[in-house]
């Protein structure tokens, strides 16, 4: 442009050398921006490595359990039951007394009170519940003897697994070295044994580590959800539709559209607040239910899901809309015939990812009694249920050594969720898509 | 809008009088055999927000003619066709006055349904853009939606008669189950073309349907609306004026929002009174 640059530009491609050094340069650029790119990847990957290897590396051990064999003679007496007795005086029987004459047969040299003591912290104190379970389902075993695998301690167990270690001293351990050598001779008698951890899945919390698992959380958040998809997915999609499609704009729009936005951003613990004042102190429903945190998560998902519909609405080609209007479509059936089947991909993947992230959603739960200790499995969303976040966090709050692992493999199990629900949200895009 | 044209409704009506039914003697283009008048704008203004896209435009549209709008980028060609089946009423900021009549009812006027009135104007757009659907029902679509066949023999008898008329039947007749997206540009406008006779409207409204078509789709695409001249009213816009010279039969020159000449085609390409529209066609501007 200035005359100063003019010769340059005048004769620039026929200057060889200065052709090249700008290639070069162009091409280090380009180089240089590559390998940002890959260390920029490589980080995130390493994070997620690092992340993902230290829950399984943490949370596998809970996936195998500790049981022991003890020779049980079920013993009426003992029971203070009849020869033949009812299945209400069986469940009534005492457990307690027969899961401790067992015990004590199992080791006949032990005689004081305190060793005898020391011994049953062998055993889960939940393993009388086992007793008891077996003889309802066969009342016939009464008066027999018999080999019955049951529960270890969650002392035992970490032990057994290695997540324990023997080499500290003695006075920094759970289990003495009397008790360490008990269970040795116990082992090498090919009494003790691990399996797989089923329970983990089916059983609901509980005091004792070893036997509790995440099937209410699991049914808790899944009631949770489910009052959340059913309310969120209709509620977002029309009013998304509403907004996008039919609704005049102008001033009181444009303001229902920036608070929407505004909504999305709002931490998640205000509509805790939210909930708790409405739900509970207004409405009056069942505080911990999981349709309490079921409509928290809804006011909560439903900006994202508006914002995830609206934007799906609004990739539709304008071509298509005029297409429909030309042949005399009314606005209704452009956007039923026409809009929404183009745009159902999108807006299933934003109803996932919403639900994913109501999923993961701990602390409203917390504002609306959810974190409460519960160790039934609920039966309906207004049972009182935890939720699979809330269940790592209260476990995580616990003093006792067993539920390290329990929180690391209920992380696993989160994510697992979690992947699968974006598993789910990618194949429904592309089974929906419609190319043109 | 509707409070705008209100007033032009019944003023229109008493200058449009009774001229609406003189016997069409629609036989040979070129001609200047008095047709009956279908549409009629009478100072179409249009604006977008603030800025008016039109100025003051009248133009007739007669039976079983072709009326080309030519002009340069921008001068307000397409706002105009698209104010005759309304489909600006889709742009929000998009405000129309003045009157436009089909057969002497102001479509502004507020006993009009916009959407009976697009299945009487039908319309054709400057870019395909068939539904990401099957062949079939993308010609079907109409009719299904306006009750005008029933489903099974009577839908299909219309779906292949359109088809015919938009000269696409034979190229289609194996693979009517297949995506209309999958045939080929000048393939998919005539389907476009066939989605809009298939609703039998009684204007046909193209906004530059072959500019995104090569030669010899666009000599069919050309070819198939001199046929269908027969049956409808049609307006073109175009940015060749070839091809308006070739399908048309009144011309209307716009130029910057205004219009700035309407004409037989034959007058306009030969014998213009206004120096633009001179300069226009012979290719000094535009």
């Amino acid at each position: 442009m200035t005359d100063l640059a003019e010769p340059r530009l005048a004769n620039a491609w026929q200057d060889a050398d200065w052709t090249k050094r700008r290639l070069r340069r162009r091409y280090r650029a380009e180089r240089r921006f590559k390998a940002y790119g890959i260390i920029a990847v490589a980080v995130a990957l390493g994070f997620l490595a690092l992340l993902i290897g230290s829950v399984i590396a943490e949370g596998y051990p809970a996936f195998v359990r500790t049981s022991v064999a003890l020779e049980v003679d079920f013993d009426p007496k003992v029971l203070g039951v009849g020869e033949a007795p009812s299945r209400d005086e069986l469940q009534k029987a005492n457990y307690g007394k027969l899961l401790r004459e067992s015990v004590f047969a199992a080791f006949p040299e032990v005689t004081a009170r305190k060793e005898r003591r020391k011994l049953l912290k062998l055993v889960s104190t939940a393993a009388r519940f086992e007793l008891r379970e077996l003889l309802v389902d066969d009342p016939s075993i009464v008066g027999t003897t018999q080999r019955v695998w049951l529960t270890a301690s969650s002392d035992v167990d970490m032990l057994i697994k290695g997540s324990a270690p023997r080499d500290v001293p003695e006075d920094e351990r759970r289990l003495d070295d009397q008790q360490i050598a008990w269970i040795d001779t116990f082992d090498a008698a090919g009494f003790v044994e691990t399996g797989f951890n089923g329970e983990f899945f089916v059983n609901a919390d509980s005091r004792e580590p070893e036997i509790a698992g995440i099937g209410g959380a699991i049914a808790g958040s899944f009631y949770m959800l489910l009052v959340t998809l059913v309310l969120t997915f209709p509620i977002g999609v029309t009013a998304a539709i509403y907004l996008e499609e039919f609704a005049p704009k102008n001033r009181i729009t444009d303001m229902i559209e920036v608070n929407i936005n505004n909504l999305a951003a709002v931490p998640s613990i205000v509509f805790g607040l939210l909930g708790l004042a409405v739900f509970i102190n207004l409405f009056h429903l069942p505080r911990s239910a999981p349709i309490v945190g079921g409509l928290t998560l809804t006011l909560m998902t439903l900006p994202t899901i508006i914002i995830a519909a609206r934007s799906a609405l609004k990739a539709v080609p304008p071509s298509i809309r005029e297409g429909a209007y030309g042949v005399g479509a009314s606005p209704i059936q452009v956007v039923f015939h026409h809009v929404l089947p183009l745009a159902t991909p999108g807006i299933l993947t934003g109803t996932i990812i919403g639900m994913a992230r109501a999923l993961g959603e701990t602390a409203p739960l917390l504002m609306i009694g959810m974190v409460a200790f519960i160790v039934d499995i609920p039966g309906g969303p207004f049972d009182p249920a935890t939720a699979l976040p809330v269940q790592i966090f209260l476990w995580a709050d616990s003093p006792e050594r067993g539920f390290v692992e329990k929180v690391s493999a209920a992380i696993l199990v989160l994510l697992a969720f979690l992947i699968l629900m974006n598993a789910v949200a990618i194949y429904l895009r592309r089974k929906f898509e419609i190319r043109w | 809008m509707t409070d705008d044209t209100d007033g032009m409704v019944s003023l229109m009506m008493e200058e449009a009088g009774a001229p609406a039914a003189v016997p069409a003697a629609a036989d040979d283009a070129g001609t200047e055999a008095p047709a009956p008048i279908r549409m009629r704008a009478r100072d179409v203004n249009v604006f977008y927000a603030d800025k008016q896209a039109l100025f003051d435009v009248d133009i007739d549209l007669a039976q079983n003619k072709v009326t080309a709008l030519i002009g340069p980028s921008g001068c307000g060609k397409s706002t105009f066709i698209r104010c005759l089946n309304r489909m600006n009423d889709i742009i929000d900021i998009c405000r129309v006055t003045g009157s436009i009549t089909l057969d002497d009812r102001d479509i502004y006027g507020r006993d009009i349904d916009v959407v009976q009135l697009r299945a009487r104007v039908g319309m054709v757009f400057q870019k395909p853009n068939p539904f990401p659907k099957s062949i079939y029902e993308n010609v079907a679509y109409g009719p299904r939606i306006h009750g005008l066949a029933r489903k099974g023999r009577e839908l299909d008898d219309v779906v292949e008669h359109s088809l015919r008329r938009a000269g696409l039947f034979d190229e289609v007749s194996d693979r009517l189950q297949q995506p209309g997206t999958s045939l080929s540009g000048g393939q998919q406008q005539r389907l476009c073309i066939a989605r809009a006779i298939a609703i039998s409207p009684e204007v046909i409204l193209m906004d530059e349907p072959c500019s995104a078509l090569d030669p010899i789709a666009t000599a069919k695409v050309e070819e198939l609306i001199d046929e269908l001249r027969e049956h409808y009213t049609i307006a073109i816009v175009t940015h060749n004026m070839q091809q308006a010279a070739r399908v048309s039969q009144f011309t209307a020159f716009f130029h910057l929002g205004e219009l700035v000449e309407f004409e037989a085609t034959e007058q306009i390409f030969t014998n213009p009174h206004d120096q633009r529209t001179q300069d226009y066609i012979t290719g000094r501007f535009g």
